[in-house]
């Protein structure tokens, strides 16, 4: 049985959520349609506000709005969130804390808009931001879920949101949680750490590994920060050949980082192989000619994989893209025996 | 709710609290060797109409005594509160004061002192380390609300305050304090827009338009005119007055208005303190140095000052 496909989870989603929630309200900067929240507007005319093309004025707003007790859920691309706009997220929104919801639609390389719409470092800056929460999304059901996690944050809240039509990966009954990881599979060779869309390929990937016997634990990440799980120390800890990351992101400051201030933390010393935007923009094409242009993909985790190994499994490009996959429930954890 | 013209027994006292905040900037200046005088020259009759005469502010039981910095706003420092305590209890039907040129703090805090909802120790904590009375105010800084520093930002902030207070049905206004210099940032321009569309007419703004900026003189370093213009085209209400002219201040900044409602108030950096025009273009601070002659003068013209 292959992964089941979920056409704009969000749409209906947040409109059922919000419902008995008359504090949500949302602001838009003529991104309406394009954030999935068209529906949502003609739902609740009352509680949505067009901010105009302003993103400056809207953060700004959308910090008054909090310290009124409201819980603004601003939705617009996730590019137009941190960085035209980045002092006033800061000053305005996570300097006193405010209850702001950020729902930065298409991350990294899933936007065909080009350079100007590509969110490659949102991660890096926003992670390194005091008292915001950043969370990405990989499926369906974190594109559900996430609506809960945010809203159980005192503080600030970004979130990598997807749109469209996306996989559902892991199962409804297991929402996303505050920092805390998926463990999608048990190996001891590889500890790859996944997030985002990258998470698909890690899963194809993997699977196609355990064929040619390489065994793999794969960890999936929906909680960039806080990222204190001690499920993501144990995981490395364990990797007899080296930890492997994959963000749709550069490998500055996000993911990979965040696992090398652990491996140095912790004193690991562990091999990390770092997957991602490699100190470059990228440009407007389709995501998969993007993914494979840029070594975003399941190929590249293979690769990643087989250097730190040392070995060599033949493994194409081919194979990867008929790997089937499967909704993937976490596996147990040490701290859930 | 416009005073009957005749009744002008306030503007005495309102007179005396400006001439208590030009009076209580110069001294600071003299006991520390510098601070933001002109500011204060400007600022000191729109600043006392505003606690004297427009605000709408529940009383404080006692002057407020300023704290030391409660650290950072965030999830583990629920004691965090901000500097809005002098302001009194906020209710449905009060006005909030969200102030934005927050170098103007060594005038806020005066008067603030003036109309007796600060201590006036507090100017004994002015930049001095872990104090609240810092030199540029942020939001835990007495009569701060929001974090201003970064200029425009309030305005925005602000708005969303007043659409919020609209939403929950409450009658209290939002005034707000601009210096000119901030309405060459384009998010000044963005949030007149966006209040002006969203239809906040709970939204009052006062600009105090002095003419000064960092680097000098408004008219060497960048363009705001037509000043009036511009707000009205933007979509607020607009009077343009002498911000030294209590009268025309009460007109202007009483107007019922029907949309977010803008007082021009075209001020003079130097008004009281004429020495001040001696270091004109650059005003923006006072810095007194080691000419004990200059540092005489203003002495003179402190005593010339006391009541």
């Amino acid at each position: 049985m292959t992964t089941e496909t979920v056409v704009r989870p969000h749409v209906q989603n947040f409109i059922d959520w919000a419902a008995d929630k008359p504090e949500v309200v949302v602001l838009s900067a003529d991104l309406t349609n394009s954030a999935e929240v068209g529906n949502w507007r003609d739902t609740y005319p009352d509680r949505f506000f067009s901010a105009g093309m302003a993103e400056q004025n809207m953060l700004s707003f959308a910090g008054g709005l909090a310290r009124e007790g409201y819980q603004p859920w601003v939705h617009t691309f996730a590019v137009f969130i941190y960085r035209r706009p980045y002092d006033q997220l800061a000053m305005s929104i996570a300097y006193p804390n405010l209850p702001v919801r950020l729902i930065g639609f298409l991350p990294g390389i899933t936007t065909p808009g080009g350079v100007t719409h590509q969110a490659i470092e949102d991660v890096a800056i926003l992670r390194a931001t005091p008292n915001m929460t950043v969370l990405e999304t990989a499926d369906a059901t974190e594109v559900e879920s996430v609506l809960d996690v945010a809203h159980g944050v005192d503080g600030p809240v970004y979130v990598r949101m997807l749109r469209g039509v996306m996989p559902r990966l892991f199962p409804r009954e297991e929402p996303m949680r505050l920092d805390r990881v998926r463990v999608l599979s048990e190996g001891g060779d590889v500890t790859l750490f996944s997030a985002g869309i990258l998470t698909e390929d890690a899963m194809r990937a993997v699977a196609a590994l355990r064929a040619h016997d390489i065994h793999i634990r794969h960890v999936h990440v929906s909680t960039h920060k806080p990222f204190e799980d001690p499920e993501i120390v144990r995981s490395m800890g364990s990797a007899t050949a080296g930890v492997v990351s994959a963000e749709n992101h550069v490998i500055t400051g996000g993911l990979g980082s965040a696992l090398a201030e652990k491996i140095a933390d912790h004193g690991l010393g562990q091999r990390l192989i770092r997957i991602g935007l490699r100190d470059t923009y990228v440009h407007g094409a389709s995501r998969a000619y993007l993914a494979r242009k840029y070594e975003l993909d399941a190929a590249a985790i293979v690769r990643a994989v087989e250097e730190l190994t040392g070995t060599r499994t033949g493994i194409d490009t081919e194979e990867l893209e008929h790997v089937p996959l499967q909704a993937q429930g976490e596996v147990e954890r040490a701290d859930s025996l | 709710m416009t005073a009957p013209a005749t009744d002008t027994a306030w503007v005495e006292g309102t007179e005396a609290v400006a001439a208590g905040i030009r009076r209580r900037v110069l001294k600071h200046v003299l006991d520390k060797g510098e601070g933001y005088m002109s500011q204060a020259c400007s600022s000191a009759e729109w600043l006392a109409m505003l606690y004297t005469r427009v605000l709408r502010l529940a009383p404080v039981e006692a002057p407020l005594v300023a704290g030391e910095f409660p650290g950072v706003p965030g999830r583990d420092n629920p004691e965090y509160h901000t500097g809005a305590a002098v302001h009194g209890s906020p209710g449905p039907d009060y006005d909030r004061l969200i102030f934005s040129p927050a170098h103007y703090a060594l005038s806020l805090y005066s008067v603030l002192i003036e109309v007796g909802r600060l201590d006036p120790a507090a100017l004994d904590d002015y930049n001095r380390d872990g104090s609240t009375v810092e030199m540029i105010g942020a939001e835990h800084s007495p009569g701060f609300e929001v974090t201003s520093g970064s200029l425009a930002q309030a305005l925005s902030q602000a708005a969303g305050i007043a659409l919020g207070r609209k939403l929950k049905g409450e009658r209290g206004k939002v005034w707000v304090v601009l210096s000119d210099g901030e309405l060459e940032e384009g998010q000044t321009w963005e949030a007149v827009a966006t209040a002006s569309f969203l239809g906040l007419d709970n939204l009052r703004v006062v600009v105090d338009a002095n003419g000064q900026q960092c680097d000098g003189l408004i008219d060497s370093v960048s363009s705001l005119e037509p000043m009036r213009e511009r707000f009205i085209s933007f979509g607020a209400s607009c009077d343009e007055v002498d911000g030294h002219d209590l009268l025309a201040l009460d007109e202007a900044m009483q107007r019922p208005s029907d949309r977010p409602h803008v007082v021009i108030a075209r001020t003079d950096p130097v008004r009281g303190v004429p020495l001040l025009a001696e270091r004109a273009p650059k005003i923006h601070t006072l810095r007194l140095g080691s000419d004990e002659t200059e540092r005489a003068r203003y002495q003179a013209a402190y005593e010339a000052m006391l009541p």
